[in-house]
């Protein structure tokens, strides 16, 4: 399925499992339901990734986070917000990997879904043949800045913004 | 079948609004002529028939998938004077305007060539 | 009031450029109407029975001048030259093309406005008391609270795709004109009794629609200083456990009423403890910057009685009754809060033609600081009045047919637009609230009668606020004609209570006499000075259910 990061479309190095027996796949992307399984069989060298359902809370996840590098949030609609939170959860726990939604999510959620810290979107065939590249990469900079802060790159905040301004308006006045 | 099941009773029209205006339309045709969408409630054409209400089905997807209309469906009606009216008054309405602005709408006229203005 | 920085106007303007694309990605099929459906919802576009419909976000209540004359040319020029003001203090537009729609966006940002979440699953434009900054009973001023809400809600990269749409109010008041506890959040200014520090109560779970709720306290006494973060706690827990598998049971007071308030309290305080506060709330020095704006504006010092009004009161007692029923005390000597009502007899509530706009927009330039407000019950405010020059304003107001004596009385009626408008509706609203008004036309016996608050919705989402109405009609269709159901003992006060039902659907010709029938009871049961909500609450419904099955006796 197609797939977006920031820059663009993106190759996805991960092979999607539908059981635990993940043989010798380089990097490995496992449904929620078998991810102890092939947790047990996992290689050195082999990666794993876990595709979850986002009705799962964070704490049934968090104690399988350090031993995987992605974590894929299922979008069973684009309405249905339940990932964005769950993504916050997750980045808040520290874990770095990468963080997917997957699921018919619109170009008008590409800039939440990375405030909240996403890295990519994998789309289904017909969501990414409707909204081309350029239309998610055009919606990423709808805004220049937005209210929240604690939310994507630091400083790309209306409040940062306005503190910098306060403390800018201070040093011309010294 | 199931299509059949879920279609109101005949005889029938479609409606729809405009997907750039909002207004509502109603699918019509000229004797033989293909469908199109008219503002005007007394010139939609009335289905009597399976045949006709499936007709105005397809028409009715194909312009959904076409992005000229939103919201379109068949309204079951009666014939009074000549002219369609929906049996239900929710429908009525949408055939009329707001019911307590008679100058509104197409009660008065509006969007209708053949009504008289003012 | 809050004037917008270059940050609000830039972010203003971003979201027209950003719906305007989203406008020409639906018609070029990027965007199927299912996923453009919320996104126009996201900027107030309805499609309803006869037309689309915009509503624009009046935030808190608040207007300038310079603002309600812009809608009234937005009216006349895209529109059919009249609004309608709604209950969540916003205002409607009946007939806008939507071709149209980023034209008017672009005027309404000229004036710092906008319709961002005026409908949708995400935090909806907050609403505040209607006296703010001038009621004699409040505590501090709520709009700044607003004000900062309305800015940290807007475009929130996580709560945009909640279960359900999401309603904030906030009141700073003794006495509650904001309906907090019929919100999915109601915010309460009030002091600490040991610190004297101003602190929020915080309410969940209050709603109306399908399964009325009341608010449950969440917490008596959050800091000021950690409001966003106490909020993004409420909206995390929410936006992961509301349910979304019915729509009916998606907003927040289900979950509240499911697992219950003291447990969803518990995860509340969880999430909250887990913040890191600095990183999430607005500096000491923003909330400082948003509240200067909401500073009192220059009055003048006055006697705190003015002559010139008792003479012409005493010169003219229709006058003398106006200023009775549609003034309210204010904090300052001299002044008055005036409310204009937008319920002439026979038209539909809240309405405004563009030519009353541009008059209360005249009216508010040159008397009440050029301020101007929009109440919960589809009427208009001068906040800060001279009460010498009430005799004017009454004068001019009547020249327009906006001098009607009725504020809070029997035919102040609040009235969703209901099925002659909107494609949700199951019945009428506004014929009813007409019939209604036209019964109790006469303004001795409105008097007489005293508070009474009329609320019809015209279906079960209760826009019309019908459940905390003294008396709710709620319009349903029942084989296959409009039916009108009747509630008694609402309260959308401090003391929120929701409305019983008395008794059968009644056909729209008979809820005329079924008020008609219910005010008696009162009238001939009432104490010296008891109101009519203060009567339901002593004798109990009995009564009334009895004259009331006599109006469904009669009928039948």
């Amino acid at each position: 399925m197609p797939l977006l990061d920031r820059n663009g479309h993106r190759e996805d190095r991960w092979t999607r499992s539908e059981g635990a027996a993940i043989g010798n796949i380089p990097a490995a992307l496992v449904p929620w339901e078998v991810l102890v399984e092939a947790l047990d069989t996992q290689e050195p060298e082999q990666v794993i990734g876990v595709l979850i359902p986002n009705n799962i809370s964070f704490a049934e996840l968090a104690p399988f986070l350090p031993r995987l590098a992605l974590v894929a949030i299922a979008f069973p609609a684009y309405g249905d917000g339940r990932g964005f939170s769950l993504a916050r959860q997750i980045r808040r726990a520290g874990f770095a990997g990468e963080i997917r939604a997957s699921g018919p999510l619109i170009a008008d959620q590409f800039a939440y879904a990375l405030s909240c810290g996403f890295d990519t979107i994998e789309l289904p065939e017909a969501s990414a043949a409707r909204q081309p590249v350029p239309q998610w990469l055009n919606a990423k900079d709808s805004f220049s800045a937005t209210y929240q802060r604690g939310y994507g790159e630091s400083g790309r905040n209306v409040l940062d913004q306005r503190r910098a301004a306060r403390a800018a308006a201070l040093n011309a006045a010294e | 079948m199931a299509a059949q099941a879920k279609r109101v009773p005949l005889p029938a029209i479609l409606l729809a609004n405009d997907l750039l205006d909002g207004d509502v339309v109603f699918a019509s045709a000229d004797a033989a002529g293909p469908l199109a969408w008219t503002r005007d409630p007394a010139l939609a054409l009335v289905a009597n028939d399976d045949a006709a209400a499936e007709q105005l089905e397809g028409f009715a997807a194909a312009e959904l998938r076409g992005n000229k209309v939103v919201d379109a469906y068949l309204v079951d009606i009666a014939i009074e004077s000549g002219s369609p009216v929906p049996r239900h008054f929710r429908e009525r309405f949408k055939t009329l305007g707001p019911s307590n602005r008679p100058d509104l709408g197409k009660q008065a006229g509006e969007g209708i060539a053949s009504a008289p203005k003012g | 009031m809050y004037r917008y920085d270059e940050f609000d106007e830039r972010f203003v303007r971003e979201r027209v450029a950003q719906f305007t694309d989203q406008v020409a990605r639906r018609l070029d099929g990027s965007l199927t109407e299912d996923e453009f459906k919320p996104l126009r919802l996201k900027n107030g576009v309805y499609l309803q029975l006869h037309a689309y419909m915009l509503r624009i976000a009046v935030p808190y209540g608040t207007l300038n001048s310079r603002q309600l004359r812009q809608l009234a040319l937005i009216g006349e020029r895209y529109d059919r030259g009249y609004g309608h003001f709604t209950t969540r203090q916003n205002l409607q537009f009946n007939w806008p093309k939507l071709r149209d729609v980023p034209a008017i966006l672009g005027l309404l940002a000229d004036v710092e406005m906008h319709c961002i979440q005026t409908s949708g699953n995400c935090i909806r434009n907050v609403t505040a008391d209607h006296f703010a900054g001038v009621a004699q009973d409040e505590i501090e001023d709520p709009r700044p609270t607003a004000e900062l809400i309305r800015q940290w809600s807007s475009a929130h990269p996580e709560f945009s795709y909640l279960p359900r749409k999401f309603k904030i109010a906030v009141t700073g008041a003794e006495a509650d004109r904001a309906v907090i506890k019929a919100h999915d959040i109601g915010l309460r200014l009030r002091r600490h009794p040991d610190t004297h520090e101003t602190c929020y109560e915080i309410s969940v779970g209050g709603g109306l629609g399908r399964t009325p709720m009341i608010g449950k306290v969440v917490r008596d006494y959050l800091p000021k200083k950690d409001l966003l973060a106490y909020l993004e706690a409420i909206m995390r827990v929410y936006n992961l456990e509301g349910r979304r598998d019915n729509k009916y049971k998606a907003r927040v007071k289900i979950l509240v009423h499911e697992i219950g308030a003291e447990e969803f309290t518990r995860r509340v305080e969880a999430e909250f403890a887990l913040l890191d506060g600095p990183s999430i709330n607005a500096d000491p020095e923003e909330a400082a910057r948003i509240a200067a704006y909401f500073a009192p504006p220059r009055y003048e010092t006055l006697p705190a009685v003015s002559n010139t009004l008792e003479a012409a009161k005493a010169a003219n007692p229709a006058f003398a009754r106006w200023v009775e029923v549609n003034t309210a005390p204010h904090k300052v000597p001299g002044y008055a809060a005036l409310t204009i009502s937008l319920k002439p007899i026979g038209q539909a509530p809240g309405d405004a033609t563009s030519e009353q706009m541009r008059l209360v927009a005249d009216l508010a330039e040159r008397y009440s600081f050029d301020e101007l407000r929009v109440t919960h019950a589809q009427n208009l405010v001068l906040p800060h009045v001279r009460q010498r020059d009430l005799f004017a304003i009454w004068h001019q107001l009547g020249e327009a047919g906006l001098a009607s004596a009725n504020v809070g009385l029997v035919t102040d009626i609040i009235s969703c637009p209901g099925l002659d408008y909107c494609a949700l509706a199951t019945a009428r609203s506004i014929p009813i609230a007409q019939a209604i008004q036209s019964r109790f036309a006469d303004e001795a016996r409105q008097r007489e009668i005293g508070p009474l608050g009329i609320k019809i919705s015209g279906c079960i989402n209760a826009c019309g606020h019908h459940h905390v109405g003294h008396i709710g009609i709620l319009g349903l269709e029942k084989r296959g004609i409009e039916s009108y159901q009747i509630t008694l003992g609402g309260d959308d006060t401090e003391n929120a209570a929701i409305g019983e039902i008395l008794g059968p659907g009644l056909a729209a010709e008979e809820v005329p006499d079924a008020i008609e029938r219910i005010v008696s009871v009162y009238l001939a049961a009432r104490s010296e000075g008891e109101s009519f909500i203060d009567n339901v609450r002593r004798i109990g419904l009995a009564p009334f259910k009895a004259a009331f099955q006599e109006t469904a006796r009669a009928a039948a």
